[in-house]
């Protein structure tokens, strides 16, 4: 466990770098997660993919998997893997503000 | 986190052909896409079914002689411990029925039919690869592939592609 400054907000993070709770999420510290990994700007594609996860958590509990993601967000898999270089799985859901992926698909 | 260096690319080798023999190569080879691992499948002798246009999506169990067979398929309610009868397995439709059902649990967690399952390993990023002897003793052609498999390789090009990659032998 982390807790840390960011975006002007005190965030907890656990050990492998995910927030903890969701609702404290909003784009800025979305923004600043997404320049720790690698992605110096989100634009709206890239948001479609995050509130789709978003969603999807606040409703099952847990993200999509990527083929859900893919067919109902309507960002097909080679944007997806463009948008977020270095897998989409884990990254995408560290920026979203919600917990690391539990599926295997 | 681990003292190692992460796994960064992984040959996957898919030398079966039966649907529950196809479905780890593919899991394991989008899995390892969906973490930023470069990945690339290998599929050779019966392993080519699944990369086979007119075979791709009819894949089957086999429910003779698969020693790993049980009664505790969904519908069945028996023990996992009570195996599954091989003159039972031998009866028409047997084998299709316990596709269909592999088929639906599948569905049921969100993974795809081969097919599309190709296509989504592809458009992650993923290499697929035909062996060149398997489709020289199948007598098959490139056209009799699936449009995701970017190559007929000998084994020595495989290995050179595999360069730095962890095989694993499914």
């Amino acid at each position: 466990m982390a807790i840390r400054e960011i975006a002007g907000a005190t965030i907890e993070f656990d050990e492998e770098n995910f927030m903890v709770d969701y609702t404290q999420w909003n784009e800025d510290i979305a923004k600043t997660i997404a320049t720790e990994e690698g992605i110096d700007t989100l634009n709206d594609r890239h948001f479609v993919v995050l509130n789709f996860m978003r969603k999807e958590f606040e409703e099952k509990g847990t993200g999509p998997s990527i083929r859900k993601l893919t067919k109902q967000s309507g960002v097909p898999t080679k944007e997806l893997y463009a948008l977020f270089p270095g897998g989409p799985a884990k990254k995408a859901a560290k920026i979203a503000g919600i917990t690391k992926p539990q599926g295997c698909i | 986190m681990s003292e190692y260096e992460p796994i960064k690319k992984v040959s996957i080798i898919c030398a079966k052909g039966g649907l529950d023999e196809v479905y780890p190569a593919l899991i394991m080879a989008n899995g390892a896409r969906m973490d930023g691992i470069e990945a690339s499948i290998f599929f050779t002798f019966f392993g080519l079914n699944a990369i086979m246009k007119k075979m791709v999506d009819n894949l089957k169990v086999a429910t003779v002689g698969n020693a790993a067979l049980n009664m505790a398929m969904p519908m069945m309610k028996f023990p996992i411990t009570m195996p599954f009868p091989t003159l039972m397995g031998a009866l028409p439709g047997v084998s299709s029925l316990a596709t269909w059902m592999m088929k639906n649990e599948m569905e049921k967690l969100d993974v795809p039919p081969v097919s599309e399952f190709l296509e989504m390993i592809s458009d992650a990023g993923g290499e697929l690869y035909a062996c060149k002897l398997a489709m020289d003793m199948f007598k098959l052609k490139k056209d009799d592939l699936v449009d995701e498999i970017q190559d007929v390789l000998t084994v020595g090009e495989f290995y050179e592609k595999s360069a730095g990659a962890q095989i694993i032998f499914t």
